[in-house]
């Protein structure tokens, strides 16, 4: 009973935060839709023409970003959560929420979780006005992919826990976004098809083929579409024990990096 | 805000897709000298079978046993048994067959002779030639009117419709439109004969009674340049409401509202859409992607596409077999 309260309370306390930073949920559906209306506008005739799955027929550029820009809402949330978290840390009320009477990892699960359910909110309101300007996936697919939002949520929730265990000031946080995000997105399949980017490097084609971005992607763009992609999946499940067990690491304050810094 | 997300989503979901009815798609494929046979229940390929050289146009029998090939380079139109695949005979074409239009009396076919620059009409049971008509440089397009009275030839070159009295095999009027007509079809009532022009980028509408213009559809797609809008091959919704206009390299098949002649909206296709056919129950439309080797699968309803099928090299005609 007492592990469901601490679940709830963190879960609320998310929540009040995010509805207490309106910029925050502004900022969050921006920043995709000036990739999907802007740059997705210039860009529309500079992919060229190939059919891929899950698309069994042509699509313009706007369709094929609409599932990495989905997947952009989750990293960025993922990262936010991790800002948080450091936040929280230099507020001192991580210390507080560290030394409630559960298991640690309870407890980062939860932070996680609360997280991925914000990337779905956002996504959904992604989705949403992106249907109102005329990017339409099967309706079934908006249901499919719920589950394939929050497992991406969580994996990037889970990267970003990992990562604030090791960032001791907020003022860090720009390197995060210069080397983890930037990256991350860019290598992905984001915002280019796979053969796309083999055209241009294979090299560069195999990083994005192991960039657990990628395959978060790929999993939230063939559940838009009603098709499994159990290797994406995979992926991301892989991803998703490998960073939570860092974190795990990171936080425990026997062995982790937090022992070593003396926090 | 999670209430106002689950409102957002559900007016966001698109309609439920169109029940579809078995059927076939029969398309011509220039460069591979072959028909695929689309089966419009599975969407797939389920047979292909040869033809002469560089087969364009297609049509079906009104009983739908025998199928109508322009084989262009081997200047004949065959006649298929499309159960089997097997070409019973030829019929006298004229040289380089382009398209072709059965008349309704289900008996004679109008092919125009792109190279001959005539207009010849075929008998199809006693195999002969019943009249040449001379026409403009370069015939292409082809029609006839429901009644039977007109057919209508257009010639690339001269950039004109010529209207022919199927009784008399007599021109009775030529209009002008604009640079290089592909196209022609009459609307169901046969009051309004619609011309495309590749080049000149327009439709152009003529009332059938004085043959006088109507007005002209014009096209405009963002992103895309203008001299790419090439309409060609065009069909109109059962309803008549609606004509859908390919328009060539780019790659957009076009919704034009009758009435206004203004574009509605813009469905993309594969690359060079050129012809298209209809499903049995005219709920989907199968348009011919001459680049891109395939065949693109729009549901009517929807204004979206479905699927793009693999079919042969250069794809061309399209005819459906219920």
């Amino acid at each position: 009973m007492i592990w469901w309260l601490a679940f709830r309370a963190i879960l609320h306390r998310e929540a009040l935060r995010f509805l207490g930073q309106r910029g925050r949920l502004v900022a969050a559906l921006v920043r995709p839709l000036v990739w999907l209306l802007v740059f997705a506008a210039g860009f529309r005739a500079a992919l060229g023409l190939s059919i891929i799955p899950p698309y069994q027929t042509y699509i313009t550029y706007e369709i094929y970003i609409t599932p990495g820009l989905c997947g952009m809402i989750c990293l960025f949330n993922g990262m936010q959560s991790s800002l948080s978290l450091v936040y929280d840390r230099e507020m001192g009320s991580m210390r507080l929420l560290l030394t409630a009477p559960l298991p640690r990892w309870w407890l980062l699960l939860a932070k996680v979780t609360a997280g991925a359910m914000i990337s779905l909110l956002q996504c959904a309101a992604f989705l949403a006005i992106a249907a109102g300007v005329g990017i339409h996936m099967p309706w079934q697919g908006y249901i499919v992919a719920i589950p394939a939002i929050l497992l991406a949520g969580l994996m990037l929730g889970a990267l970003g826990l990992m990562l604030s265990s090791f960032i001791r000031q907020l003022e860090n946080f720009a390197g995060v976004m210069n080397f983890v995000i930037f990256p991350m997105f860019f290598l992905s399949s984001a915002l280019y098809p796979l053969w796309k980017m083999k055209e241009a490097s294979p090299l560069l084609a195999q990083i994005c083929a192991v960039n657990p971005f990628t395959h978060a992607v790929e999993l939230i763009r063939f559940a838009l579409y009603l098709q499994p992609n159990l290797a994406a999946a995979g992926w991301v499940l892989l991803a998703l024990m490998v960073f939570g067990a860092a974190a795990l690491w990171g936080y425990d304050p026997a062995r982790g990096m937090q022992a070593r810094k003396g926090s | 805000m999670r209430r106002l997300a689950a409102a957002l989503l559900l007016t966001a979901t698109p309609l439920i897709p169109a029940p579809i009815h078995a059927g076939e798609i029969w398309v011509t494929n220039e460069k591979d000298d072959t028909v695929s046979v689309i089966d419009t229940d599975t969407l797939e390929v389920i047979k292909t079978y040869p033809t002469g050289e560089r087969p364009r146009g297609v049509t079906f029998s009104k009983d739908f046993r025998r199928l109508y090939i322009c084989a262009s380079d081997s200047d004949t139109v065959q006649v298929m048994d499309p159960d089997t695949g097997e070409i019973l005979h030829d019929l006298p074409s004229g040289e380089d067959p382009e398209q072709f239009v059965l008349a309704p009396d289900d008996r004679h076919l109008y092919i125009a002779n792109e190279d001959d620059a005539i207009t010849t009409v075929v008998d199809t049971q006693s195999r002969q030639v019943v009249a040449q008509i001379d026409v403009g440089v370069e015939p292409e397009g082809m029609a006839i009117s429901p009644d039977g009275k007109i057919a209508i030839t257009t010639s690339e070159t001269t950039n004109m419709a010529h209207w022919i009295d199927t009784a008399t095999h007599k021109l009775f009027a030529n209009t002008l439109v604009d640079s290089r007509p592909r196209h022609a079809e009459f609307t169901a009532d046969g009051s309004q004969l619609w011309v495309s022009a590749e080049i000149g980028g327009t439709v152009t509408v003529f009332s059938v009674a004085d043959q006088q213009e109507l007005g002209k559809v014009h096209f405009a797609i963002a992103g895309v340049n203008d001299d790419l809008i090439q309409p060609v091959g065009f069909k109109f919704s059962p309803d008549g409401k609606r004509a859908f206009v390919a328009l060539g390299p780019a790659n957009h098949v076009a919704v034009v509202d009758t009435a206004s002649y203004e574009v509605t909206n813009y469905i993309l296709t594969g690359r060079r859409v050129w012809h298209m056919a209809w499903s049995p129950d005219q709920s989907q439309l199968f348009t011919t992607n001459g680049v891109s080797g395939d065949v693109t699968v729009i549901d009517v309803a929807r204004e979206t596409p479905v699927k793009s099928i693999k079919v042969g090299r250069f794809p061309w005609g399209a005819a459906m077999r219920p």
